[in-house]
């Protein structure tokens, strides 16, 4: 299979050929991190696929001829382009296999999924470029999953993206996307949670935040998460806020997402226990360690089986961008050191 | 905003009245330590966490002596740059401290100069001076033991006569008692030979712990620090070692919740060999690690566990219960260890780069050598050596009350130790004239009067500190022995204000939470109160208090940092723990329910 690989099979290094969210996935299940199975349509698919169709007009050059700053054309521009993509039909190679790798992800029976753009320079360090590309969740069946990974190629040619790449002149050669078709999780709670914190940069706390029902609730800051403070290396729990959480995101049963009002004893309980605070707590630290640097990562626990399942992992950038100064620095005579406390204010 | 508001005071100590009707008993008190001229200028506290309760007059000595010793080592010995010593006051049988900072750059850093020469040598040489300093320790010890019992024959022993001593049995009740009172003091600068020192190489790893996790729990970074096999841990073990002996020698039935220990050691010594072997073993572990006293050294009536056993006792059906369960009750020391070593390691691995890292490993080299001091002084000082200091003025108390001078040896405590040398001279002189004593006639009254009097200021509460509130506390001996800051005087004058908030917050000593019935013990003789999964609420919670916890569900207390002693033991028994709260007894109410979140340092009344 050329155009297809399974999360088994890949891992950062691959980032060019299955995008940021791909590699990521891939190297979580390959650290024995559970994450939600699925596969990645590779850049090549995207490249067959654009290439037949340049054949009958160009659109790389188009692009490339554009002037960020004409945003009249830049917008003329794309809605052609992504009208044209969203209608052309696959290369049948490419449908061949995208049809043979669902079925084998979904068996027999039919099965929600998240189909999730995954651009090979998104989740770099330039986290402005990040989230531009789009996710389609609980999506249903064979055709509308086709139809959402034409949708997220074509989500390279949006007017911010285009725009973008056009103001730091990105050769469009470059510019290539993969897709992400995973099952959904029907999670009955879902959240962030950061390895360092992110209002003091301490790298020895796990901040988890969390709420009732899919974790888009969360990320969309749609409902106020309950919130812990956890030490990384005691598992002491020092903060726990509980909020009020009016509302949870539940899959609607036409497909898609619907927002629904949270029962009333349920709005003020937490929403995770202190044994899933810690199995969260143990996956954080895995996942650095994995990686080597703090990280910021989206979990859901999983309706059914209670299961935690990462969805993505990214480092940490706010706190790791800034050059701190050490707190302190060896001494020649390491009794100096008692100077700071016996010295006074200086 | 741009607020300047004038920051909300303590009272004053001169608007701080004594007590009406006892006006007397205060008298007594020496005039060195009567508020007066110049005090409203400064700033005091409540030295609430060594002498939490209406001090009587006799034990007032350990504030002096301990304050003598204390100023003596930071003023003189080691030169402190920014510290001299701390000045004491009684009012309503309160001890009120307040430090004696220096603030003159010159000076601190003429003092700068001579602290390194001074405290680095000790530093440098920690391993052997502290050595040496147990050696010390136990010939001052042995000394105090070897002081003859104060007695008063009627007639001169003949053999004195044959020996030509020359000198009669009378001179030597004064040279007893000086030599009592003068190992007492010679203790205390013992006491304080290391202890700022000690304190200061901890705080200075602590602080870095701070800067480098701003989140990291207090209580984790004690745990980095503490020992495994410190002393204060060793009158439990022996405890859990005499519980595990009973069920070995088939005795354990002769233990049962209530009995008392008399009858307990009655019971055994009728039933055999196996009895009498649990006696030995008994005998071997009150030698010397029963000299443990049920408070903090600091009053006379805190007895310790060899003068009544109940304490230890009543911790031993327990123990012997969960031998039973199945428990082994043995302290894990290699786990213990290697939870140490992990703890130290993994917070080790979190730091941003090599360099940090190696200032880590010099301050938690030095934090290790010095917490060997820091965690060990206080059973050969405030336990070991206070246990026998008292016991012996109780002889002299015996002595008196024989000859008239009060009702019971118990008294002698009611007299300052200045008087109490009057009085022993009063009886010198009597035995010598052959005339009556004079003090029969003096002191029961004024000893009546002040026992009154302690049980009034008891009832009464006393400001946690007075005079007006200093910008910061930068005294490193205030904050490291009282744990005493801005901000812990922000939250004092809080609860002035906010007395309706169901929050009392303090330390957080040792996570978990717990809901449970307080029971509020205001001093160490109402723990029979205490029963299975009350919470123990408290003016300073006592590591000697360790049977105790296996009963409790979590512990509370007014005063004390999360490197207290009593915080160690609760993480040892994995008990919640929040300490230093302040308002803890006075805000809660005996029986009410309350929820103890001790990782987060919050009671909850509910």
């Amino acid at each position: 299979m050329s155009y297809i690989s399974w999360f088994a099979d890949v891992g950062l290094a691959d980032r060019p050929h299955v995008g940021g969210k791909g590699g990521s996935l891939g190297e979580l299940h390959g650290a024995g991190i559970a994450v939600p199975p699925g596969f990645i349509i590779r850049t090549s698919a995207f490249e067959r696929f654009l290439a037949a169709i340049e054949a009958e007009c160009p659109v790389r050059a188009q692009i490339e001829s554009l002037d960020a700053e004409d945003l009249c054309a830049v917008t003329a521009c794309c809605a052609a382009m992504r009208s044209r993509l969203e209608q052309a039909p696959l290369p049948a190679e490419v449908q061949r296999e995208i049809e043979s790798a669902h079925a084998e992800l979904c068996g027999s029976h039919s099965r929600a999924l998240a189909v999730r753009s995954s651009a090979t320079s998104e989740d770099a360090a330039d986290a402005s470029f990040a989230g531009l590309q789009d996710t389609y969740l609980w999506v249903q069946d064979l055709d509308q999953t086709v139809q959402k990974v034409r949708s997220c190629w074509a989500s390279l040619y949006s007017v911010e993206s285009v725009t973008y790449r056009r103001k730091r002149k990105l050769p469009e050669q470059a510019v290539a996307m993969a897709v992400v078709v995973q099952t959904m999780v029907d999670a009955r709670t879902a959240g962030v949670m950061f390895t360092r914190s992110p209002t003091t940069g301490d790298r020895s706390v796990i901040t988890i935040e969390g709420a009732w029902g899919l974790g888009s609730a969360v990320v969309g800051g749609e409902v106020t998460p309950d919130r812990w403070v956890l030490s990384k290396v005691t598992g002491d729990i020092t903060v726990r806020d509980i909020s009020d959480k009016a509302i949870r995101h539940a899959p609607a049963v036409s497909g898609g997402i619907e927002t629904r009002p949270v029962e009333e004893e349920l709005r003020r309980a937490p929403c995770l226990s202190d044994e899933q605070l810690q199995t969260l707590r143990g996956i954080a630290r895995r996942v650095e360690r994995h990686y080597g640097c703090p990280q910021d990562i989206e979990w859901a626990l999983e309706r059914a089986s209670g299961e935690v399942l990462l969805l993505q992992s990214r480092p940490e950038t706010v706190w790791s961008s800034r050059q701190a100064e050490p707190v302190a620095r060896p001494a020649g005579n390491p009794l100096n050191h008692v100077m700071s406390i016996f010295g006074g204010r200086r | 905003m741009n607020r300047q508001e004038a920051p909300k005071g303590f009272p004053l100590p001169s608007s701080l009245k004594v007590i009406a009707g006892t006006e007397r008993a205060q008298a007594a008190y020496p005039y060195t330590v009567q508020f007066g001229k110049g005090d409203d200028e400064r700033f005091w506290f409540y030295n609430s966490m060594h002498f939490p309760e209406p001090m009587s007059c006799f034990d007032m000595v350990t504030a002096e002596a301990a304050y003598c010793a204390l100023g003596a080592a930071n003023t003189r010995v080691h030169c402190l740059p920014t510290t001299l010593g701390i000045d004491h006051r009684i009012i309503n049988g309160r001890v009120y401290i307040g430090g004696n900072a220096v603030t003159d750059p010159q000076q601190i850093a003429r003092r700068t100069e001579e602290f390194q020469k001074r405290a680095f040598y000790y530093y440098e040489n920690w391993e052997r001076l502290y050595g040496q300093w147990k050696g010390k320790m136990l010939a001052l010890i042995r000394e105090a033991e070897a002081l003859p019992k104060p007695a008063l024959p009627e007639f001169e022993p003949l053999e004195h006569v044959h020996q030509g001593r020359g000198i009669a049995s009378n001179h030597y009740l004064l040279d007893t008692y000086q030599r009592t009172l003068e190992g007492y003091f010679r203790m205390w600068h013992h006491h304080f030979e290391f202890l700022l020192l000690g304190y200061g190489a901890y705080l200075t790893f602590f602080a870095f712990c701070k800067k480098a996790f701003p989140e990291i729990a207090d209580q984790t970074v004690a745990r980095m620090v503490a020992g495994i096999e410190a002393e204060i841990f060793r009158p439990d073990e022996e405890l859990r070692r005499l519980a595990r002996r009973a069920v070995d020698l088939g005795v354990d039935g002769k233990f049962t919740d209530g009995v008392p220990a008399e009858i307990v050691i009655r019971s055994l010594e009728a039933c055999g060999a196996p009895g009498k072997e649990w006696l030995k073993e008994l005998a071997a572990s009150r030698d010397p690690w029963f000299n443990i006293n049920v408070g903090d050294g600091f009053y006379h009536y805190h007895r310790s566990w060899n003068d009544d056993l109940s304490m230890p006792f009543a911790g031993l059906p327990g123990y012997i219960a969960r031998l039973r369960a199945g428990e082994t009750l043995e302290r894990p020391f290699e786990k213990l260890q290697e939870e140490r070593r992990q703890l130290i390691a993994e917070y080790r691995e979190l730091l941003g780069s090599e360099e940090e890292r190696a200032a880590y490993d010099q301050m938690i080299t030095l934090a290790h050598r010095v917490f060997p001091y820091v965690e060990g002084h206080k059973f050969y000082c405030e336990h070991w050596y206070t246990n026998l200091f008292f016991n012996k003025i109780r002889e002299f108390g015996a002595l008196l009350a024989s000859h008239g001078f009060f009702a019971d040896a118990e008294d002698v405590f009611h007299l300052t130790h200045y008087e109490l040398e009057s009085a022993i001279v009063d009886l010198m002189n009597a035995w010598s004239t052959g005339s009556a004593p004079r003090g029969p006639a003096h002191w029961p009254a004024l000893i009546a009067e002040r026992r009154a009097a302690i049980e009034e200021w008891a009832r009464h509460e006393t400001p946690p500190a007075l005079g007006p509130v200093p910008d910061v506390i930068d005294d490193p001996a205030i904050v490291m022995l009282w744990g005493i800051t801005r901000e812990s005087l922000d939250t004092w004058l809080k609860a002035g204000e906010e007395g309706a908030s169901s929050e009392i917050r303090g330390f957080a000593a040792s996570s978990g939470v717990v809901e449970g019935t307080a029971r509020v013990v205001k001093s160490v003789e109402e723990i029979g109160r205490l029963q299975a999964g009350d919470i123990l609420v408290c003016q300073v919670t006592n590591p000697t208090w360790a049977p105790i916890f296996q009963k409790i569900a979590a512990a509370v207390s007014d005063i004390g940092g999360s490197m207290s002693h009593a915080a160690i033991v609760a993480r040892e028994f994995g008990l919640p723990a929040v300490v230093g709260t302040g308002t803890a007894t006075s805000r809660i109410r005996d029986g009410q329910r309350v929820r103890v979140d001790g990782g987060r340092g919050i009671v909850t009344l509910l």
